[in-house]
This record gives structure tokens, C-alpha cells and sequence, in this order.
């Protein structure tokens, strides 16, 4: 018993000691910058890294390491290149202000740039001054979380993105605020990504980007003035809950665009004062249902090749145009909305309207053929050629309607 | 001046048709607002009714006071008072009492519901402030129409023509020439013919409120300077001074002129 004893003491207790390391890093230390504080130390050691200014960059991490900022140090790359790159599984990085990423044309360089890793965690970051933020590569089953970053792009060509993922799986990113880069959140080639409770505001192409990404999530997101709230294009099976998309405003802004996507759910967002709400082009089987869209220019614009979408109990509330067709045909089914330009009745008081509401007026019609006609939006000649479209649809899809129209605004809480 | 502005002020004041007028809008703004029980849609509503039945009312009370009131005219006409104060006097009479009847009418309710406590309270504001210079507008248009005309049925005529053209016809042809010149450049030349309408001037201009978000969705720089920026707002006001000032001058003109 002794014996065995003193086995587990001599073999199993020196690991476990070594898991218990600590490194601290601070101008006056033994060990004064980060790089040597990695080189020093030894898989699953923690780095304290103590307030103060830290002028590095390429700092490569190869082994499983926590790297904690206590009071938000600041890593200053002084625009020389890549800062953080993370090559091992089990890392985290949290609590550091980092600023000052290099510029280039040729190289993607990131603040903190994670390559074939697992099980990372990068959180309560301050990104600034950046050129990509955080760019996650071929990496899986991570967490990026609380981090704020904050860009100054001024063109597309020569700006990042804030947070990147590329052939990833299985990563969480949520409550990250992103500010001003070019997409907020790109992703592509990822699949199983949640992305909740971020904000994506000011970025000069989308707050959200998706290509060719399958089965992902976003839900509660705020997306404001962003040249696009979100781009969702050739992706499946994304559902997309409960966000807001807020004056996404320009010639070519929407607050969500859907290019290529099938069998996505819709489901509880709101889109305000956009220019257009959510445009579609060449996207099926996707359901939307409980949104409401207020005060956009254009609350759907659907482009062609949308076959089998469903809209039901969405409000419609006060959009200049609530739906704009570019063919005459339809294969989509609106259904139980409410419109807060229907006009109808209901006689037997049932809460839906007796009359049939035709969502595409003919000056939507007329405003795709010749854009400039936007001028004599409300007027009155328009109502009366909008009339006599609506009793008899000559121009815009005759079997394009709301058979059951609701009466009063839809409460979404009660069907949730 | 004054004297006879008060005079014809008063004599409104206590005419029928004032009061009329005043519970007709009395009456929209109570029956909007109990009905949608919400601001911003009973200003969109209200946007489309000031629109189309300010100038009607306009022009139809500025000609029929007109010719109501020819005999007096005449009268003062004898008396030493210069004569474009007897003219300009009865117009902003007329044009007065009008405003004042639109802006009590449609403010008591609004300021009951809550207004000022609002957002909508700076649309709802240009609103009145749009009402009011059509009336001027169009009250002076009628005028110079009257001024033209001795004959009575005529003057009519021409005015319910007058609006008729500028409510409706001008926004057709509008149209129709957009459509029909699509393959050229168009943004200058739509932005000139909404300024040479006062009505489609004031459309423009609540426009730029409550639709902003649709507008600049057009892909132009004319349309993207005029709509993006306060540049819009101050043109469009300034165009529909131009257009109470022009009529107003051609009263004074044709006013010293005319054979009674």
C-alpha cells in the first residue's frame, strides 16, 4: 500500500503539477514577452499576461496553452504581419487588446488566426486597427465568444473580414460585437456553426456572410447599417431566428439576401428601414413565418427561380412596396399575413379578411422597368392605375395573393 | 393692406364655409387617428388626403370668394386705396383663414393623441407646413385664374381643370414620358418635372420622410445627392416659396392693369 503509494506520488503527480504552471509575463519580469513565455513553458501551462504594452507579432502558439490578459494588456503588432497563430488543440486566448495588424494584398494576415486546431477558446478580446480579426482555418469544436472588434475599413479591396471561419465545423461565435470591417462574419465552406447574440453594425459589405456553408445556425443577432445585413448565398439548411436587420440603406442594400439557398427556415426576425428587406433570387422550400417588416422600401423583392416558399403569419407594416415579382409567374404561397395596406373587410368577424389581398401592386412593376418612375411614388394617378391593376391583374401574377388576409397585427408571442 | 386683410379675414371667420372646412378636417383627424390607433399611419393617410383636397379646396374658395365679392371690390375700387392692396389684401384673407382652418383642424386632434410626445411629431409638422403653402398656392392660382376671367363659368372651369391637371393629368403624362424615354438618363429630368408641379413638390418632400428607405434604393447620383442630404429638403421648400411668390406677383401685375 505504501508502495503504490509512492508510484502514484513519483509517476502521476509530476504531470499534474506541470498542468498547474503558471508563466507571468510583465515588463519587469523574469519573462518579459509573450513569444519567450511560449518557447519557455510546457503543454497545458497558463501565461498570465500582466497590463502593458507588448510590441510583437507572429507569435506562433504549438502547444496547449492558456494565454490570459489580466486587465487587458495590449499586443501591439505595429503593422507588421499576423500577431496570434494558434497551431495546437486545447488553446485559449482571453483578455487582450489587440491592435495594429499588418496590411497586405498577398497574405490574410488576422490578429489571432487559428490553423487545424480543436476544443479553442478565444474570448473578451478587444480587436482593433485590424486587418482580418480572427480568422479560423480547417479548425473544429471551438468557442469564440465576448470579443469586440472594431475596424476602420475604408474600401473593399484592402480590408478583412472581422471574424472569418474556413473550412471549419462545430464552432459556437456569439455575443462578439463587430464594427466596421468589411463582412462582419464570413463564412465559408463551414457547416454546424451557431452564431447568436452578436452585433454586426457599420461594415462596409455584410454583417453576415455565408457561402456554400450547410447547417448553420444564426438567431438573435442585431445587423445595422451594414452595406448588407446578412448575405446568405449557395448554402442549405440554415435556419435564421429571431434577428433584427436594421437600416441596411443604399442602391444595391438589403437587409437580408438569399442567393441559391434551399430548405431554410425564416422564422421571428425583424427587418426595419431597410431599403429592401430580403431579397431572393434562385431559393426554394424556404419558410418564413412570424417576421415582421416595417418601414422598408420594399419588404421582398423575389427575383425568379423561388418556387415552393411559404409566407405565413408575417406582418407587413407600412413598406413602401410590401412584394416586388419580376415574372408572371408564381409558385409561392402567401398565406394568413397581415398587410397594413389591406383595404378589405370582414363581415363575419373571424379576424381574416373576406377580400383577397394582392401584396405586388403594378408600380412595383413599373419601378423595376424603369427605376426613375420611384419619383411618383404615392401620387395619386399611381393609386388609380394601382386600382385597376388590383380589380383586374394584367402586369403582376393573377394567382399571386393572400387568400387569408389578417384583419389586425399578428402577436407573434402567442404563437411561439 | 392690412385693413382689407382683416376685413376679409373677419368676414371669413364668421362664414359657414370656414367653419365647415375647419370640422371637415376636425373630423379627418379624429376618425384617422381613433381608427388606427397609430401615429405614423394616420400621417401617411393624412399625407395623401392634404395632397389631393388642400389645392381642390384652394382653388374652388379662392375663385368663388373672388367672384362672391366682386361688387365690394368694385366698391373699394372707387375709394383712394392703392390697388394692389385691395387684391393682395382679400388673397391673404382668403389664403389665412384657409391655413388657419387646416392647421387648427388637423393639429387639435393630433395634439390631443399626443404628439408632441411623439416621433412622428417633425413629419407631422412638415405636413402642416406642406398644407399650408399649397394653400397659398393654389388660393393664389385661383386668383390670377379669377383675375382672367369675367366670366364666372369659366373661371370654374379653368380652376377644376387647374387642379385636375396638376393632381392628376401632369403625373400621367409624368409617366408616361418616363416610360417612353427609359433608355435615356432621366434622374435631372424627373427631379425638373417634379419641381414644376407644387403638388408633386410637396409629395417629394413628405417623401423624404416616410419613404427615404425606398428612394434611395435608385441607383443615381442626382437622385442619391437630392435624397441623402438636407440639399433635397431646402430646394423643395424653397421651389414651393417660388411657386406662392410667382403667382402672387402676376396678382399685383394683372391686378394694377385691369379694366373694371
Amino acid at each position: 500500500m505504501c508502495r503504490l503509494l509512492f508510484y502514484i506520488v513519483l509517476f502521476i503527480l509530476p504531470p499534474l503539477v506541470s498542468w498547474a504552471n503558471t508563466i507571468t509575463v510583465c515588463e519587469g519580469c523574469k519573462v518579459s514577452s509573450i513569444k519567450e513565455a511560449v518557447k519557455v513553458a510546457s503543454a497545458y501551462d497558463t501565461i498570465v499576461v500582466q497590463k502593458g504594452v507588448y510590441r510583437e507579432y507572429n507569435i506562433g502558439i504549438d502547444k496547449p496553452l492558456t494565454l490570459l490578459g489580466e486587465n487587458q494588456p495590449t499586443i501591439d503588432g505595429m503593422d507588421k504581419g499576423e500577431i496570434i497563430t494558434i497551431e495546437s488543440d486545447h488553446v485559449t486566448v482571453d483578455g487582450f487588446t489587440i491592435i495594429n495588424v499588418g496590411t497586405s494584398y498577398t497574405t490574410d494576415y488576422a490578429a489571432i488566426r487559428v490553423v487545424k486546431s480543436t476544443d479553442f477558446l478565444i474570448q473578451q478580446n478587444t480587436l482593433e486597427r485590424l486587418f482580418f480579426g480572427i480568422y479560423l482555418e480547417k479548425s473544429n469544436g471551438g468557442k469564440v465568444l465576448h470579443n469586440t472588434i472594431k475596424g476602420d475599413a475604408v474600401n473593399e479591396y484592402n480590408s478583412g473580414n472581422g471574424i472569418q471561419l474556413w473550412y471549419c465545423k462545430d464552432v459556437e461565435v456569439a455575443n462578439n460585437s463587430v464594427r466596421n470591417v468589411r463582412d462582419g462574419i464570413y463564412l465559408e465552406f463551414s457547416d454546424n456553426i451557431h452564431i447568436h447574440n452578436n452585433k454586426s453594425i457599420d461594415n462596409l459589405r455584410y454583417g453576415l456572410h455565408f457561402m456554400f456553408s450547410n447547417n448553420d445556425s444564426y438567431t438573435k443577432n442585431l445587423f445595422e447599417n451594414n452595406g448588407a445585413g446578412v448575405a446568405v448565398m449557395f448554402s442549405k439548411h440554415i435556419e435564421m431566428k429571431n434577428n433584427v436587420f436594421r437600416k441596411n440603406w443604399g442602391t444595391a442594400a438589403f437587409g437580408l439576401l438569399l442567393k441559391e439557398i434551399n430548405d431554410a427556415e425564416i422564422i421571428g426576425n425583424v427587418f426595419e428601414e431597410n431599403t429592401v428587406g430580403i431579397n431572393i433570387e434562385g431559393s426554394n422550400r424556404i419558410d418564413y413565418r412570424h417576421n415582421d417588416f416595417i418601414n422598408n422600401g420594399w419588404a421582398m423583392k423575389v427575383r425568379g427561380a423561388c418556387y415552393t416558399n411559404t409566407f405565413q403569419f408575417n406582418n407587413f407594416l407600412y413598406n413602401s412596396f410590401d412584394v416586388s415579382y419580376n415574372s408572371k409567374l408564381n409558385d409561392n404561397l402567401f398565406d394568413q399575413n397581415f398587410w397594413s395596406n389591406y383595404t378589405g373587410y370582414d363581415l363575419n368577424r373571424n379576424g381574416i379578411g373576406d377580400v383577397p389581398y394582392r401584396p405586388v401592386k403594378l408600380f412595383s412593376y413599373i419601378v423595376n422597368r424603369t427605376p426613375e418612375t420611384i419619383i411618383l411614388l404615392r401620387s395619386l394617378f399611381i393609386d388609380i392605375i394601382d386600382f385597376s391593376e388590383k380589380v383586374s391583374p394584367v402586369f403582376t401574377p393573377d394567382n399571386l395573393m393572400d387568400e387569408h388576409p389578417r384583419m389586425k397585427r399578428i402577436d407573434h408571442d402567442s404563437y411561439r | 393692406m392690412r385693413k382689407i386683410l382683416k376685413y376679409s379675414f373677419y368676414d371669413l371667420m364668421r362664414s359657414r364655409w370656414s367653419y365647415v372646412y375647419f370640422l371637415f378636417y376636425l373630423l379627418l383627424g379624429i376618425v384617422l387617428l381613433f381608427l388606427n390607433n397609430d401615429l405614423n399611419k394616420a400621417v401617411i393617410t393624412l399625407m395623401n388626403v392634404i395632397i389631393v383636397l388642400v389645392p381642390l379646396i384652394g382653388t374652388i374658395f379662392g375663385v368663388m370668394y373672388y367672384y362672391n365679392s366682386k361688387e365690394f371690390t368694385e366698391l373699394l375700387l372707387a375709394q383712394p386705396v392703392k390697388r394692389s392692396s385691395i387684391f393682395l389684401g382679400q388673397y391673404f384673407g382668403v389664403a389665412l383663414s384657409l391655413s388657419l382652418s387646416l392647421i387648427l383642424g388637423l393639429g387639435g386632434p393630433f395634439v390631443f393623441y399626443g404628439i408632441f410626445n411623439s416621433s412622428a411629431i417633425w413629419d407631422f409638422s412638415l405636413l402642416l407646413v406642406t398644407g399650408t403653402l399649397l394653400t397659398l398656392i393654389f388660393t393664389a392660382l385661383a386668383f390670377v385664374i379669377a383675375l382672367f376671367n369675367e366670366n364666372k363659368i369659366k373661371g370654374f372651369g379653368y380652376a377644376i381643370l387647374l387642379w385636375l391637371f396638376m393632381a392628376v393629368i401632369y403625373d400621367g403624362l409624368f409617366l408616361m414620358s418616363l416610360m417612353y424615354f427609359e433608355d435615356y438618363p432621366l434622374d435631372k429630368f424627373s427631379l425638373v418635372a417634379t419641381m414644376l408641379n407644387p403638388v408633386d413638390l410637396s409629395r417629394v418632400l413628405i417623401l423624404l420622410k416616410l419613404d427615404i428607405s425606398a428612394l434611395l434604393g435608385y441607383t443615381g447620383a442626382v437622385f442619391q445627392n437630392f435624397f441623402g442630404t438636407s440639399f433635397g429638403l431646402i430646394l423643395s421648400l424653397g421651389m414651393l416659396g417660388l411657386w406662392v411668390l410667382v403667382p402672387v406677383l402676376i396678382i399685383n401685375r394683372k391686378a394694377k392693369r385691369k379694366d373694371f
